[in-house]
């Protein structure tokens, strides 16, 4: 409860890069009274967990994935979930993505309720405020990657042929892809796959981007230019959550969740974000056999 | 989604799996064509029965003598007498909703001239004989009233009489040929009209005035039957109520007896016949419609292929934001599609395959309504057989189907 707190106060500190490294955790809650007064309420909580709870019948036996679970995630953040297999990251990840809902408690989605929504109602919710970013790309076979960007959008009767094409484009564009529009998807590289389906999580401009592994797949080279992208992103300003393993990630997030045994471990602001275009400088270059 | 759009995106799965596609439409193809040649043949059969009977005339009225059989009981003979000349002359006093009536006496035997025979049958007819049954009369005329009341030897023939007789083309008419040894002198040619659909010969007949056989042929009093014709087709039922008024008013039967003759009409044959043809016609189309049956269950298999082989899809569709609705219609146009293509096919085929039949001398011909039903069963195939594979896709779990390998 205190880490969700604190994380909650400290929210300014992300873009003050000039903090010293080493300033711990404890000196800013020293301060939290004051800067909890003045800086709460000034952002918009995007996704906010109230004691969420999400059981499974298993059997006779109730497997306990979410064992309450509660925090704010503030507009603009870019917070990684981490967590063993077996934590809970893939249900929580359902959950915050509006595929499922919870046993008890309350989810909180850009200030919608989300536990008692019918599936429709859900399906409607995803489409409007959440881009979803998959391990294995998840693109649709032999079709253009401007057709794969435009998919969320087929769902949505406000957007005709012509505002879904541009809408693609220009989300293509913003991921680096705007040379390779009709190429289909079995034509392009790992990575390029997963920037299309980075541009399909913002065609629809979600209140959040949810990330599942989005680096798994990839080789550590195109793993930091996906991770520059996201950086990117969060400095456009996008709230982006990205559930992974890998604790590398976190580095490079604002914000870092950590969960075990269906409860979070460790909620922490990351004040010292690295720049993962300095990481990707740094890589030994790709050598040519 | 738009249907335009689930249109688009039905296309597109249906052209990756072009084979299968063709191969699950191929039941549909089969089966409508089957459809559409059954229906075409039972539909030409019909028209060709009718025509052949509308030849012969659709208001004419046999009156025949003796009740109608009942469980193969043999009448009296005496019963098979009982049309005589009064019933007639009642008849022409009578008539409301009749116009011409003839009687008809009937025997058969050898006709001969010179050195040539031919077996035939000779109708003994009254004058407006050629009116009831719509004949017409090619060389010389026909007998005259005169020579029915004198009982004249004269006789008009048919062509293969003719043919038979005459083999060297010289003109039969006014030459005198014998009939059972009685000297007939010919007056006229009938204009030739081929074989029935039963395939007798309707050129082979003599027609004389029934006096003459009655009397000098058979020697006998009554009549075989009497021929009427109904004002229009459409009034044939009241010219029977009227001929049976008349001839049991004739025959004085009482109220509470059966008629001792029978009445029959010819839009009764008509619609005898026509009905025996739907019959067989249904018989052939049922036998069809379960080949489509068949086809729809082919459908729903590959369906229900295409749903597990798409599971993922399903799962992404279903994250972005598609509801149950959008991924059932999805998959149930895909199937209509399918099947829709398939009934398309099939009508150009069964339409190529009419006309192979009628090639071959099978009468055929495509009632229009069958397009139109074909068309329409095509789609409740579509819709009834993708229904269930549509609800399994619609029913999937979002997570469970994105993370299927």
């Amino acid at each position: 409860m205190v880490a969700t707190k604190a994380a909650a106060t400290t929210k300014t500190v992300r873009r003050d890069n000039f903090l010293p490294e080493n300033i711990s955790l404890q000196v800013i809650l020293l301060n939290r009274q004051t800067m909890e007064e003045k800086k709460e309420d000034s952002r918009k909580v995007v996704i906010e967990l109230q004691n969420v709870k999400r059981y499974f019948k298993v059997g006779d036996e109730t497997v306990k994935a979410l064992r309450g679970v509660s925090f704010k995630i503030y507009e603009g953040e870019f917070v990684t979930i981490m967590g063993t297999s077996g934590s809970g990251k893939s249900t929580l990840l359902n959950q915050l993505g509006c595929l499922d809902t919870p046993t008890s408690g309350e989810y909180f989605l850009d200030g919608t309720p989300v536990r008692k929504m019918s599936k429709s109602q859900r399906a409607k919710l995803r489409n409007r405020k959440i881009g979803f970013v998959f391990q294995n790309y998840n693109l649709l076979p032999k079709t253009t990657a401007v057709e794969n960007v435009e998919l969320p959008l087929m769902y949505n009767k406000k957007y005709n042929a012509a505002q879904r094409r541009e809408a693609a484009i220009k989300a293509l564009q913003a991921v680096g892809l705007g040379d390779r529009l009709e190429h289909k998807s079995n034509q392009m590289s790992g990575g390029q796959m997963q920037r299309v389906a980075i541009a399909r999580a913002l065609v629809n401009d979600p209140a959040v981007v949810l990330a599942d592994e989005a680096t798994g797949n990839l080789d550590t080279r195109t793993s930091f230019e996906m991770l520059v992208l996201f950086q990117e992103l969060y400095h456009q300003g996008r709230t982006i959550i990205f559930v992974t393993h890998n604790p590398d990630i976190a580095k490079y997030s604002s914000r870092n969740i950590n969960l075990r045994d269906g409860k979070i471990r460790e909620d922490v602001v990351n004040n010292n974000i690295l720049s993962a275009a300095d990481a990707l400088a740094s890589l030994p270059a790709p050598q040519d056999d | 989604m738009s249907i335009l759009n689930l249109f688009k995106v039905a296309l597109r799965a249906i052209a990756s799996n072009k084979f299968r596609s063709f191969l699950s439409m191929l039941g549909i193809i089969i089966g409508v064509a089957a459809v559409i040649i059954m229906m075409a043949i039972g539909q030409g059969s019909k028209e060709s029965v009718r025509a052949n009977i509308a030849q012969m005339g659709t208001n004419v009225i046999m009156i025949r003598p003796g009740a109608e059989m009942r469980g193969g009981v043999r009448q009296d003979p005496s019963a098979m007498q009982t049309l005589k000349q009064k019933d007639y002359e009642l008849i022409e006093k009578n008539k409301k909703y009749v116009t011409y009536v003839s009687p008809e006496v009937t025997s058969s035997g050898q006709a001969i001239y010179g050195a040539n025979n031919t077996t035939t049958s000779m109708y003994g007819e009254g004058i407006d004989y050629l009116r009831i049954k719509l004949w017409d009369i090619q060389d010389g005329d026909y007998f005259t009233e005169e020579d029915i009341k004198k009982s004249a030897k004269v006789c008009v023939v048919g062509k293969t009489i003719v043919d038979e007789l005459f083999p060297d083309g010289s003109d039969p008419v006014g030459k005198t040929i014998r009939f059972k040894s009685i000297p007939m002198r010919i007056v006229g040619v009938l204009k030739s009209k081929g074989y029935n659909s039963w395939g007798m010969d309707q050129d082979n007949v003599m027609i004389a005035p029934y006096t003459t056989v009655m009397k000098r042929i058979l020697a006998q009093t009554y009549y075989s039957s009497i021929n009427c014709s109904a004002i229009t087709e459409e009034l044939t039922d009241d010219a029977i109520d009227e001929l049976t008024a008349t001839l049991r008013e004739s025959h004085e039967i009482k109220s509470e007896d059966v008629d001792d003759f029978t009445i029959r009409s010819q839009q009764e044959m008509m619609e005898t016949m026509s009905s025996t043809m739907d019959t067989i016609t249904i018989i052939l189309v049922v036998a069809a419609a379960f080949s489509l049956l068949v086809a729809g269950i082919g459908i729903m298999n590959i369906m229900l292929v295409s749903v597990t082989e798409r599971t993922k899809e399903i799962g992404l569709r279903m994250s972005v934001g598609a509801r149950g609705i959008d991924i059932s219609n999805q998959f149930l146009i895909e199937s209509v599609l399918i099947s829709i293509t398939g009934g398309i096919l099939g009508i150009l085929i069964g339409w190529l395959g009419t006309l192979l039949c009628a090639q071959f001398g099978l009468p055929a011909s495509i009632p229009l309504w069958s397009i139109f039903v074909s068309f329409a069963v095509c789609t409740v195939i579509g819709i009834g057989f993708g229904y269930f594979p549509a609800q399994k896709a619609a029913r999937m779990d979002p997570i469970e189907a994105i993370r299927y390998e």
